[in-house]
C-alpha cells in the first residue's frame, strides 16, 4: 500500500512554544485519515504546513514520494476551519477564480464549475452574490471551491463545525464518494462522533506530539479492556463481589465485568444461576473514550 | 505570474464593476468645475448686490485724500471720532478709520473701527494706501512735483527666462509653475490615500471573512499582496485617465462655448504676423501664461509625474497592506496609520511651505530625494525644472524605497493575516518581521 502523504519528524515552534515536536505520520492513498486532537494541539499548524501556508523549522514532508513543493498545491484541496468567501463576488465568478488560482485552465475550470454545479443543483445560483445566499447555500459554495480542481488529497478542517445537518450529511456522502473514486482524504477535528463512521485510519496529537497512530480496526482492538455488562432479570439479593452494579432500577440489574482470566461461557455458566440472563455484550471503548484516556495519561507524563 | 495576474485581474474587474466606480468616475470631473462655478457665481452676485461701502476717514492733520476704490469709499468731514464711532454702530458707515496728527517718519496709533470684524483684504488695502500717501508727502516734502511722482508710477511685470544647457531660452512664469507643481503634489497625495485605504479595506475584508487561508493554499501571500495592491493601483489609474479625457472634453467644450482668446489669439497670429508678435510681446498675462505653458516639456513633466504617481502608491500601498493585515477591523488600523500619515503630512506640508516657494533650497532638495517625500515633493520641483542628477538620484532611491517597503511589509502580511482576535501592537509588529 502506498502512502500519498508522509509526513517525517516535523518541528515547528512559536517562539519558545512547541506547536509540533517531532510529528510524523503516513497517510494511506484512498483512506479517510482522522486527525485528531483537542483544540491547540496542533492539528491546523500541521495542516497548513502541508498547505505551504507555513514553513516547518525542520522536518520533511513527501507528496507521492517526492518533497513538498509548489506544484504540490493542485493536488490537494483544502478546506480550512476558518473559511469564507468574497461576499460581493457572484457564484459563478467566485468558483472560477478558486478553480483558476489553484492553476485551472480558463476553459478547464468553466467545465468544471459547470459540472459541480449541476451536481448539487445549484447552476441557476450562478449569477448571484454571496451575500444573497443563504448560509447553507454559502457552504456547499465553499465545499465545491474545495474540490474544484479534482485533488488527489482532500484536507478537512473541522468541516462539519458551521454546516447545517443537512449539509453536513451531504457533505458526508460527497466525502465518501471522492474516496470511491480514489481520493484521499485527511479529516482533521476535536469531534470524535463523526471520526467512527468515516474513517479509516487515525492519528491523534496532543500538546504538540503525536500520541496514537493506526487503523480504527488495531486502535480498538489495543485498547480492548476485557470488561463486559451483563444485564440480568434476577430475584437475588447478593451478587459475586467482583460484579459491579451499573443500574438496577428498571426491572432487571446491570453489571460491569472484568474477566479476570476466565472464559466469556465461564461467566455466563455463574450467571445463569442468578437468573435469566437479559444481554451479555463486550464494553467497547468508543474512539472519544480512547481520546479522553490517552489525553490525559499524555497530560500526566 | 500567472497567478498574480489573476489576483489583479479580479481586483481590478470587482472594482470597475461597481456602480459607485461609474458614479464616482463620472461625477467628479463634473464636482469641480461646479463647485468652482458655484463660488465665482456667489462671488459676482454679492458684488452685485452689494452696496458701495462707506467708510468714514477722521484726519486730524488733513493731508491723507485717500481716493475711492471698487466698492469702498472714504468720506471726509470735520466730524470727531466719537461722532465717527456713532456712525459706524448705527449703520450709517461701514467704518471708520481716524489718522491722528502723525510724525511721518513714524505713523503711529492710526485706528479703523468697524462693526465686523474688518477682512485681511480691507486691512491690506488701507494699510498700503495709507503708506503710498506718505511716501507721496514725504517726496513731495522733499521738493518734488507730484506731477512727476504720479508720471513715475509705471506697472512692471518681469519675463523670467531660464538659460538651459543647450542655449535655448525658456519663458517661466512662477505663477504657472507654482500651479502646476501644486496640482500634481496634490493629486498624488490624494491618490495614495485614497487608494491606500483601498488595499487596506481589501485586506481586511479578506481577513476578516476568513477567505485569506482558502487563498494563500493556493498562491503565496507575497503574490496576493502584489497582486491586490497593482490591481488596486490600475483601477486608480483607469479613474485618472477617464477624467484627464473628460476634464479635457469638457474644457474643450467651454471654451469653444465662451470662444476664448486661444484660438482668437491663433487665428489673429495666422492672418497677421505682426499682430502676432504684437501679442506675444505684450505683457498681458494670459499671453504670457500661454507662451510658459508652451514652453513647459510637457511630456517629461507628464512621465514625471506618472513615475511618482506611481511609485509613491507602490511605496505606501505596501504599508497599507501591512496595516490591514496586521487589525482584525478598520478601527484597529488607527494605531498604525502614524507612521503613514506622517512622512505624508512632512511632504504635503514641505511642498507647500519649502518646494513651491523655493525649489532649489537644501531643504526642498532632501524632500525630493528621500523616497517617503520625494514623490509629492518632487512635483513641485518637477514643474520648474530639476538637474538630471537630482532626478535620476531620486527616482533611483524611490525605487529601492517601493522595493524595501514591499519586501518589508510583505513579512508583516504574511504573519498577519493568519492572526485573528489578538491584540497587536507595534512591538509585535517587530517580532513578526525578525521571525518572518
Amino acid at each position: 500500500m502506498s502512502n500519498i502523504l508522509e509526513v517525517q519528524s516535523l518541528f515547528k515552534y512559536y517562539g519558545d512554544k512547541a506547536a509540533l515536536n517531532d510529528v510524523s505520520l503516513a497517510v494511506p492513498k484512498g483512506k479517510v485519515f482522522g486527525l485528531l486532537g483537542p483544540n491547540g494541539a496542533g492539528k491546523t499548524t500541521l495542516i497548513r504546513i502541508i498547505n505551504q501556508i507555513i514553513d516547518a523549522d525542520s522536518g520533511e514532508i513527501r507528496i507521492k514520494g517526492e518533497k513538498l513543493k509548489a506544484d504540490h498545491i493542485k493536488l490537494i484541496g483544502y478546506l480550512p476551519e476558518e473559511r469564507g468567501l468574497y461576499k460581493k463576488m457572484k457564484v459563478g465568478e467566485q468558483l472560477l477564480y478558486f478553480a483558476q488560482l489553484k492553476g485551472l485552465s480558463n476553459s478547464e475550470a468553466k467545465k468544471k464549475v459547470r459540472a459541480w454545479m449541476d451536481k448539487l443543483e445549484i447552476w441557476e445560483w450562478r449569477e448571484k452574490r454571496i451575500e444573497d445566499l443563504s448560509k447553507g447555500m454559502a457552504q456547499k459554495i465553499q465545499f465545491i471551491a474545495t474540490v474544484i480542481h479534482e485533488p488527489e488529497l482532500l484536507i478537512l478542517d473541522e468541516p462539519f463545525s458551521g454546516f447545517d445537518p443537512v449539509n453536513a450529511e451531504l457533505i458526508k456522502n460527497e466525502i465518501l464518494e471522492l474516496k470511491q473514486k480514489g481520493v484521499s482524504v485527511i479529516l482533521s477535528t476535536h469531534r470524535m462522533e463523526s471520526v467512527e463512521l468515516l474513517c479509516d485510519h487515525i492519528a491523534m496529537i496532543n500538546k504538540s506530539r503525536k500520541v496514537l497512530d493506526g487503523s480504527i480496526v488495531d486502535i480498538r482492538q489495543q485498547s480492548k479492556t476485557n470488561l463486559y455488562h451483563l444485564k440480568i432479570y434476577s430475584q437475588a439479593s447478593t451478587f459475586p463481589p467482583t460484579w459491579q452494579r451499573v443500574e438496577g432500577n428498571f426491572g432487571y440489574d446491570k453489571f460491569l465485568i472484568q474477566l479476570n482470566g476466565h472464559t466469556t461461557n465461564q461467566v455466563i455458566e455463574e450467571a445463569i444461576r442468578f437468573g435469566d440472563i437479559l444481554g451479555f455484550e463486550e464494553v467497547i471503548p468508543s474512539i472519544g473514550d480512547i481520546f479522553i484516556q490517552r489525553a490525559k495519561d499524555t497530560d500526566h507524563e | 505570474m500567472n497567478k498574480i495576474f489573476l489576483v489583479i485581474k479580479r481586483e481590478y474587474l470587482a472594482r470597475v464593476k461597481k456602480k459607485s466606480f461609474l458614479l464616482a468616475t463620472l461625477l467628479t470631473p463634473l464636482i469641480f468645475p461646479t463647485i468652482l462655478g458655484l463660488f465665482l457665481w456667489i462671488a459676482m452676485s454679492e458684488r452685485d448686490s452689494e452696496s458701495l461701502r462707506i467708510i468714514e476717514v477722521i484726519d486730524e492733520s488733513n493731508q491723507f485724500r485717500l481716493e475711492s476704490s471698487g466698492q469702498y469709499a472714504f468720506s471726509f468731514s470735520d466730524r470727531d471720532r466719537e461722532e465717527a464711532k456713532e456712525m459706524v454702530k448705527s449703520g450709517e458707515r461701514y467704518g471708520a478709520l481716524y489718522i491722528p496728527p502723525i510724525d511721518l517718519e513714524k505713523p503711529l496709533g492710526i485706528v479703523y473701527y468697524s462693526e465686523k470684524n474688518p477682512s485681511m483684504t480691507l486691512i491690506g488695502n488701507l494699510e498700503s494706501a495709507l503708506k503710498r500717501k506718505i511716501e507721496e508727502i514725504r517726496l513731495y516734502n522733499s521738493g518734488i512735483d507730484p506731477e512727476v511722482i504720479s508720471g513715475l508710477r509705471t506697472s512692471v511685470n518681469i519675463r523670467a527666462i531660464t538659460l538651459d544647457n543647450a542655449g535655448e531660452e525658456k519663458m517661466t512664469n512662477a505663477m504657472v509653475n507654482y500651479a502646476l507643481g501644486f496640482i500634481t503634489g496634490i493629486l498624488i497625495y490624494m491618490f495614495i490615500f485614497i487608494y491606500g485605504n483601498q488595499i487596506m479595506q481589501g485586506v481586511i475584508e479578506e481577513k476578516s471573512s476568513r477567505i485569506i487561508e482558502i487563498l494563500v493554499s493556493s498562491l503565496r501571500p507575497f503574490q496576493l499582496m502584489t497582486g491586490k495592491i497593482i490591481g488596486i493601483g490600475a483601477v486608480g489609474l483607469t479613474q485618472f485617465l477617464i477624467w484627464i479625457i473628460l476634464i479635457s472634453a469638457i474644457s474643450t467644450l467651454v471654451m469653444g462655448y465662451f470662444g476664448m482668446q486661444m484660438p482668437q489669439q491663433q487665428a489673429l497670429e495666422l492672418a497677421n504676423p505682426e499682430a502676432g508678435k504684437m501679442m506675444e510681446a505684450s505683457t498681458t498675462d494670459m499671453g504670457q501664461y500661454m507662451q510658459v505653458i508652451q514652453d513647459i516639456n510637457f511630456v517629461k513633466l507628464v512621465l514625471t509625474f506618472i513615475f511618482y504617481f506611481i511609485g509613491g502608491y507602490l511605496l505606501y500601498g505596501a504599508f497599507f497592506a501591512a496595516i490591514g493585515a496586521a487589525v482584525d477591523t478598520p478601527s484597529d488600523a488607527q494605531q498604525f496609520m502614524f507612521p503613514v500619515t506622517i512622512p505624508l503630512l512632512v511632504a504635503y506640508f514641505g511642498l507647500f511651505i519649502f518646494v513651491l516657494d523655493d525649489p532649489n533650497s537644501n531643504i526642498s532638495f532632501w524632500l525630493s530625494i528621500i523616497p517617503f517625500t520625494s514623490p509629492i515633493a518632487m512635483m513641485g520641483r518637477a514643474s520648474y525644472g530639476v538637474p538630471f542628477f537630482d532626478l535620476a538620484l531620486s527616482m533611483g532611491l524611490l525605487i529601492i524605497g517601493f522595493l524595501f517597503t514591499t519586501w518589508l511589509a510583505g513579512k508583516i502580511y504574511r504573519i498577519g493575516i493568519l492572526v485573528h482576535g489578538t491584540k497587536v501592537n507595534y512591538r509585535t509588529l517587530w517580532r513578526w518581521v525578525k521571525t518572518a
